[in-house]
């Protein structure tokens, strides 16, 4: 398994206005890495799991995800917007939007590694090394050995 | 403190996981242990059984259902979405801690009431030692668990039959089985008394033997209840009690008797287990067990038994009573089989009591026959129920037969309730049993002729019998006609631990003791 993201995957200069630009942009990154094949499909499962409930959350963070047959492998895109982007939380928007594809295929193994980020996503420190941190090798690297994923 | 918690949510990737991670922070940070089960799309590892047996609370944060959510039953639990498991997570621990302390408040003496009942419970069904509110299996068919539900009531009951029962029959024998009447009130013997109103003066009117009348039919009040109160209990635990105990005091006021309040019972276990299963609103989570459930439960059970149970039963037994009236002038032997089997339906019973007071009505009017007749087939039920337990006592359970040791002492004394702990738990067949000797027997006393100027008091009084010999033979013809019913219809299905009862069907409804109202 390789890594759950990649410096191609992170964008720290964020630039879209909304909730499906910002979604779009990362996934573009995923599909050039060819971690997905079909970009409106996988935008299609990624937009109906956000109208089930907006995925913001407090803090400032946006998780947009999905578990999408278009995934080919449990991947991370991950764009930080100082402008901030609506995710629907309440406090706010979004800074940190970390995209989450995961294969709609696949045994409990490839998903440990979705839990393990899932889990340090709520963690304040992590979510600050990533709002200091200046460029994106730094930034996958930092992800790769919090999520303990190789 | 220890916690558990189980979080899940639609997509099962993160925000299980998210939520998972700040409950446990949170926990850590209060100081508790907490284990969490992440219902996601990488796979759950249940919580151990023994981990959750230890819990002193439990935390659902989930957007989907929670898969065994049966596992937590009986725990005081905080339902919340997966959301709020992220973003409030301390608040949430702080939510268990109060629901954790609500819970324990009257937690402890219970458990140990439950211990016991449970212990007894399995040695009366050779079944492994179980909490009593999560019943013996829980796979068992409906028509087990039934059984199971019945049997934990009908255990709670019997010592408080017993202990009414004889105090009731102790003050007859040594107080005269006058000491009812004088400490009720009415008339017995030709001698008219006024009801004493104020306890504490049953001593220096009526004498000991008053006081422990007094005392026992105190207890005996209790019997319906309590019945209904634990039947409840078996169903949905701790918060089935209060509706249960309700709806068995208003099976009583509204005069529906034993069977009432098994019904009652059962009808407010069902309610709260509903009521339970009611996701609701964060800001009442913390008050349901303490006030919600008990409040709406209670209402609900009983608005059904004042309203929807009493009324019916009330014009039931007007109808009934127009009925025999008009009766009156036909054959005395026909006549005393239906009051004789009207006596051992519901033992104090809706219909019990048309009949007895249909005997207490003649009586006033100078027909001691028929007030004879009534009191022979009210000794019955016990009586035979009390033989069948000796004769075969692989067909009774270890509690049955205990309950038939003093069955002999009630039933000699006319106290008809000695019959119900055998009928409350296994009504189809011990009720048609019991009727077809007690018909038997009020039929013989009508042919023989017998006489009671007595209300009650059974064989403490055979000296107000006419014809006390005959009298006799009708009393044991009955029973040995309900006892072999009894046995008959108890050998159709094998040895009692299989003994399968479905008494759903015990549609009639009934009310307290002659004895105790007299």
């Amino acid at each position: 398994m390789s890594t759950l993201t990649t410096p191609e995957l992170i964008d720290l200069n964020l630039g879209a206005g909304d909730r499906a630009g910002a979604t779009r942009l990362l996934a573009q990154r995923l599909v050039s890495a060819g971690r997905v094949s079909d970009l409106d499909g996988f935008l299609a499962d990624v937009t109906a799991r956000e109208e089930q409930m907006p995925t913001g959350l407090e803090g400032g963070i946006g998780i947009p995800h999905a578990r999408s047959p278009h995934v080919t492998e449990p991947s991370l895109a991950f764009g930080r917007a100082d402008a901030g982007v609506d995710f629907g939380a309440e406090d706010g928007p979004a800074h940190l939007i970390f995209l989450i594809a995961a294969p709609s295929e696949g045994g409990a193994d490839h998903m440990t590694i979705l839990a393990s980020l899932a889990r340090r996503l709520v963690h304040a420190s992590f979510r600050e090394a990533l709002t200091q941190v200046t460029d994106a090798a730094a930034a996958a690297d930092l992800i790769t050995r919090e999520v303990g994923g190789a | 403190m220890k916690l558990v918690a189980v979080t899940s949510c639609p997509t099962g990737i993160a925000h299980t996981y998210m939520a998972a991670e700040a409950i446990e922070q949170a926990a850590k940070t209060a100081g508790h242990e907490i284990s969490v089960e992440t219902q996601g799309a990488a796979g759950a590892t249940p919580i151990p059984p023994e981990v959750i047996a230890a819990a002193d609370a439990v935390i659902f944060a989930a957007d989907v259902e929670v898969r065994g959510r049966e596992r937590f039953a009986g725990k005081p639990t905080i339902q919340t979405s997966v959301k709020r498991g992220i973003n409030g997570a301390a608040q949430l621990i702080t939510e268990a801690e109060e629901a954790a302390a609500a819970a324990s408040a009257t937690h402890s003496e219970l458990e140990t009431g439950a211990a016991v009942a449970a212990a007894d419970q399995a040695d009366l069904r050779g079944a492994s030692p179980v909490g009593l509110s999560t019943k013996v299996e829980p796979g068992a068919r409906f028509g087990a668990k039934l059984r199971q539900w019945l049997m934990t009531g009908v255990s709670y009951m019997i010592p408080f039959v017993a202990a009414g029962g004889i105090l009731i029959a102790l003050s007859f024998l040594f107080g005269g089985a006058s000491v009812a009447t004088k400490v009720n009130g009415g008339t017995f013997n030709g001698h008219t008394y006024a009801a004493i109103t104020d306890p504490t003066k049953i001593l220096s009117q009526v004498g000991f033997a008053g006081v422990m009348y007094f005392i026992g039919s105190t207890a005996f009040k209790m019997l319906v209840p309590i019945l209904a109160g634990f039947i409840a209990f078996a169903m949905a635990d701790r918060p089935g009690l209060v509706p249960g105990v309700v709806a068995g005091l208003l099976a009583v006021a509204v005069g529906c008797g034993f069977l009432g309040g098994l019904i009652g019972g059962l009808i407010a276990g069902a309610v709260t287990l509903a009521i339970l299963r009611l996701k609701v609103p964060r800001a009442l989570a913390g008050v349901m067990p303490v006030v919600i459930i008990p409040l709406v439960t209670t209402l609900i059970v009983g608005v059904i038994m004042v309203v929807v149970i009493g009324k019916p039963i009330a014009s039931a037994q007007s109808s009934l009573t127009d009925w025999l009236n008009g009766l009156s002038g036909t054959n005395g032997v026909v006549l005393g089989l239906l009051l004789g089997a009207m006596m051992a339906f519901d033992m104090g019973g809706p219909v019990n009591k048309v009949a007895y007071t249909f005997g207490l009505a003649s009586l006033a009017s100078g027909n001691t026959k028929i007030m004879a007749a009534v009191m022979a087939a009210g000794m019955v039920p016990p009586l035979a129920c009390a033989l069948a337990s000796v004769l075969r006592p692989r067909l009774f359970t270890s509690t049955e037969r205990k309950a038939g040791e003093a069955a002999w002492l009630l039933g000699l004394s006319f106290i008809t309730e000695g019959a119900i702990p055998f009928a409350a738990a296994d009504p189809l067949r011990v009720i048609p049993s019991l009727m077809a000797g007690s018909a038997v027997t009020g039929a013989l006393s009508m042919a023989f002729g017998a006489t009671s100027r007595a209300p009650h008091g059974g064989i403490w009084v055979v000296g107000l019998i006419g014809n006390p010999g005959l009298y006799l033979v009708a009393i044991l013809a009955g029973m040995v006609v309900g006892t072999t019913a009894l046995i008959a219809l108890k050998s159709i299905r094998g040895d009692v631990v299989e003994t399968e009862a479905r008494p759903q069907e015990t549609a009639a409804p009934v009310v307290p003791g002659n004895v105790v109202a007299a």
